[in-house]
């Protein structure tokens, strides 16, 4: 746009321009900015699902299916507060660990040294190709009561938890065990008091180990195509720097922390920022693997929005879910962005 | 320059919308009639093939018979696609409303109220037919009713020295035998974590979670406390697990594997047991009265809605009529399983199908599902709370039902 002067030589390009966008700005408006905006109607109204949305009949609900989210003391805030919990858990999980994961495969990978790489690279691949559906059964199977992995914990002499029938939060176990509190009977000072629907002792219950499980299924497969974003951008590193950082008498460590990461920096803004959007929206493990049980510790809003719509009909409280789901994410993600920025 | 460009894009889009809006409006009042040969749409929730199948031959006989078209799908998930054929004004017009469900549609005028236009509409079971009253109308006629029973394994209860004269009719007979059960190392009783098994002892109980109509949430008694602390005493004492606890999807599977004694399921274990587990021997009986030898079941049914938009609403009566005929019902049950919702055909059933006698006693005295709109979310509450039944209090999760519950309800 440096030639914004209209009538010069290349006056036509910018309806030329715009004739080119045209379909792609079609489609998009169609299929993904109309449907956003008639969500956001019918999140103001209290449309029950009997015809459409924008006749002249539908209730006009204003903000109320937002504040019934914040501020009356019910059952949608307290369902929608544990989800936030649940899912702010579950984010803090699963976002640093696959990230790590990513990174180190990718280092593992990237080694010189290393025989048959292509092997390793496509192993650690796989469970991203794979149908989340289907991952999901087959871990139903290892986390169940019998299963591969509380058979192996029973090796080692350790007794594995129902995991998917456990809705115990971590923290709350980890507290215990230490002595610090009793689980049985928590302090009152954090029962008796709380915010937004929810005591003090229920925001500090961590994942449920349920969560856990579920978070072990989603930091394996996922990490997968970190590690090849991670891949791509170490192979982008020229051999030149880290061969300078050994002429200089780095240590390996030194190398990684000063050469390698400080070039991983765009990167890694990627992979945090696609990790935060996609485990602030998960969905498809928490419906085929838990439906949010035991006891909501595996709710989580995009669930939750999908199951007050859909089984409520209270579609305008399952629209406002969605979009004060979709405010926390662009929050967090500006956040990050500022947090990850380049210093002068 | 660039910032009215995207006003003019934004508007656009606005224009874009309000036009789709209008693409699916529709005219707001009754549907339009159309007299003469239909084409029905049926929607059904199918347990399997089974019925499928028995359901498609049922309508096609209907059809060719009347000289109308009738199509049967079988749903994947029949809430959510009678969700989306209502937002678009295009619902199928007949299809099975669950009695859990019933007021939720009946609340938002999806379906016709035309129970009154069936004949001979007292022969439905009472409890079936107040099942779907919504506002003191009923409104659609169940297509048939399961209810709950006691399944004894036959080889883990003579492993604990039990015999027949030791079937349960009380609490105290079922606490007594579970204990020589647990005796033996075996889990006495596998008992699904929710509101659809442990309801049954509310009811043993003289109590239930709402009132008769529904208006009003009735929780917080002393009878259904004294009923779910019950069901907590045999929980924390080992004598009855939840499912998931036995590594099992629902109690019928625990049974069948022989990791419990008995269970209280529904009539479809049948079924279930001959697929999966043909070896197994069992026995049903019906469930233990409570303390005051109140008899308690829960009865589950769905009903044949018609939509209120349908344009065959007459067809479609007479189609619903059909599939309800006190026959036609005998040969569904004998298809896939399911008991008659007409007391005319119970004695044919109970002749042909003399163990299902248990099942049978327990329609006259089973109580319905919760019968009002707006509810799920709060079972599904109720439900978690009976799910850590066992290390929580009976009085807070009745008190935390009636709470949310009077909220959904209003009152």
């Amino acid at each position: 746009m440096a030639d914004s002067k209209r009538g010069g030589i290349r006056g036509n390009e910018r309806v030329a321009g715009w004739l080119f966008v045209t379909p792609v700005v079609a489609v998009l408006g169609l299929f993904l900015v109309v449907p956003i905006l008639m969500a956001l109607w019918v999140s103001l109204t209290d449309w029950n699902g009997q015809g459409s949305p924008f006749r002249s009949g539908v209730p006009f609900a204003g903000l109320d299916n937002y504040t019934g989210l914040f501020t009356d003391d019910g059952l949608a805030r307290q369902n929608f507060m544990t989800s936030i919990r649940n899912n702010a858990y579950y984010v803090a999980a699963v976002v640093p660990l696959q990230t790590l994961l990513a990174l180190g495969l990718a280092l593992v990978v990237n080694n010189r040294l290393l025989k048959g790489k292509g092997f390793f690279r496509t192993a650690f691949y796989f469970p991203s190709v794979t149908s989340s559906v289907a991952i999901s059964v087959v871990f139903l199977f290892m986390f169940s009561n019998s299963g591969a992995i509380n058979e192996i914990l029973g090796f080692v002499g350790v007794n594995g938890p129902q995991w998917f029938a456990d809705p115990r939060g971590v923290l709350h176990l980890a507290l215990g065990a230490v002595g610090l509190v009793d689980v049985s009977a928590p302090p009152a000072a954090l029962t008796d008091h709380g915010v937004l629907g929810l005591t003090w002792w229920d925001w500090s219950s961590g994942p449920s180990v349920a969560m856990c499980a579920i978070i072990a299924l989603v930091v394996w497969t996922t990490s997968g195509t970190f590690m090849l974003m991670f891949l791509a951008a170490l192979q982008n590193i020229p051999g030149q720097l880290d061969e300078a950082g050994l002429v200089d008498g780095a240590t390996r460590w030194q190398r990684l922390r000063f050469i390698t990461l400080p070039q991983l920096r765009p990167t890694m803004f990627l992979v945090l920022t696609l990790g935060l959007i996609g485990s602030w929206q998960v969905f498809d493990q928490i419906y085929v693997m838990s439906q949010g049980n035991p006891a909501k510790t595996t709710l989580t809003p995009a669930y939750l929005s999908y199951r007050t719509a859909f089984r409520d009909f209270d579609y305008g409280s399952g629209a406002a879910i969605s979009f004060v789901l979709f405010l926390i994410i662009i929050v967090l993600t500006l956040l990050q962005r500022r947090a990850l920025r380049e210093r002068p | 320059m660039r910032y009215g460009r995207t006003v003019a894009v934004v508007a656009a889009l606005l224009l874009t919308t309000t036009a789709c809006g209008g693409g699916f409006d529709d005219e707001g009042g009754a549907a339009q009639q159309s007299s003469g040969p239909a084409d029905l749409k049926v929607l059904i929730a199918s347990s399997g093939d089974a019925e499928t199948k028995a359901v498609t031959d049922a309508a096609a006989a209907w059809a060719s018979a009347s000289g109308n078209k009738a199509t049967v799908t079988p749903a994947q998930d029949i809430v959510q696609q009678l969700g989306q054929a209502f937002a678009g004004s295009t619902p199928p017009d007949v299809f099975y409303v669950d009695a859990a469900r019933f007021a939720d549609y009946a609340s938002v005028g999806a379906l016709e109220p035309y129970a009154d236009k069936v004949s001979n509409l007292d022969d439905f079971y009472p409890n079936l037919r107040q099942a779907f009253t919504y506002d003191g109308t009923v409104y659609c006629v169940p297509k048939d009713t399961s209810t709950l029973a006691l399944e004894i394994n036959t080889d883990l209860w003579q492993k604990a020295g039990l015999t027949d004269a030791d079937v349960p009719t009380t609490w105290d007979q079922l606490t007594a035998v579970a204990q020589k059960i647990k005796a033996k190392g075996v889990v006495p009783l596998a008992i699904g974590d929710t509101r659809d098994r442990v309801g049954a002892f509310l009811v043993q109980n003289g109590g239930w979670w709402t009132s008769a109509d529904g208006k009003q949430a009735t929780a917080d008694t002393p009878a259904n406390e004294a009923a779910l602390t019950y069901v907590q005493g045999l929980l924390k004492g080992g004598l009855a697990q939840y499912p998931k606890q036995l590594d099992t999807g629902w109690g019928g599977e625990a049974f069948g594997k022989g990791k419990a004694a008995m269970t209280i399921e529904g009539n479809w274990i049948k079924g279930a047991m001959k697929a999966d587990f043909p070896t197994v021997k069992y026995t049903v009986h019906e469930l233990p009265a409570g303390p005051t030898g109140t008899k308690g079941t829960l009865s589950f049914t769905q009903c044949w809605g018609i939509a209120a938009k349908s344009r065959y609403k007459d067809q479609a009566i007479k189609f619903v009529e059909a599939m309800t005929a006190a026959d036609q019902q005998l040969a569904f049950a004998t298809a896939f399983g399911v008991m008659p919702s007409r007391q005319s055909a119970q004695a044919q059933y109970t002749a042909k199908f003399p163990e299902d006698a248990p099942f049978i006693a327990g329609v006259a005295y089973g109580h319905g599902p919760v019968n009002a709109p707006k509810m799920d979310s709060v079972l599904a509450d109720l439900d978690t709370g009976l799910q850590g039944l066992a290390t929580g209090s009976p009085k807070a999760v009745l008190q935390r039902f009636d709470k949310n519950a009077k909220t959904a309800l209003g009152g």
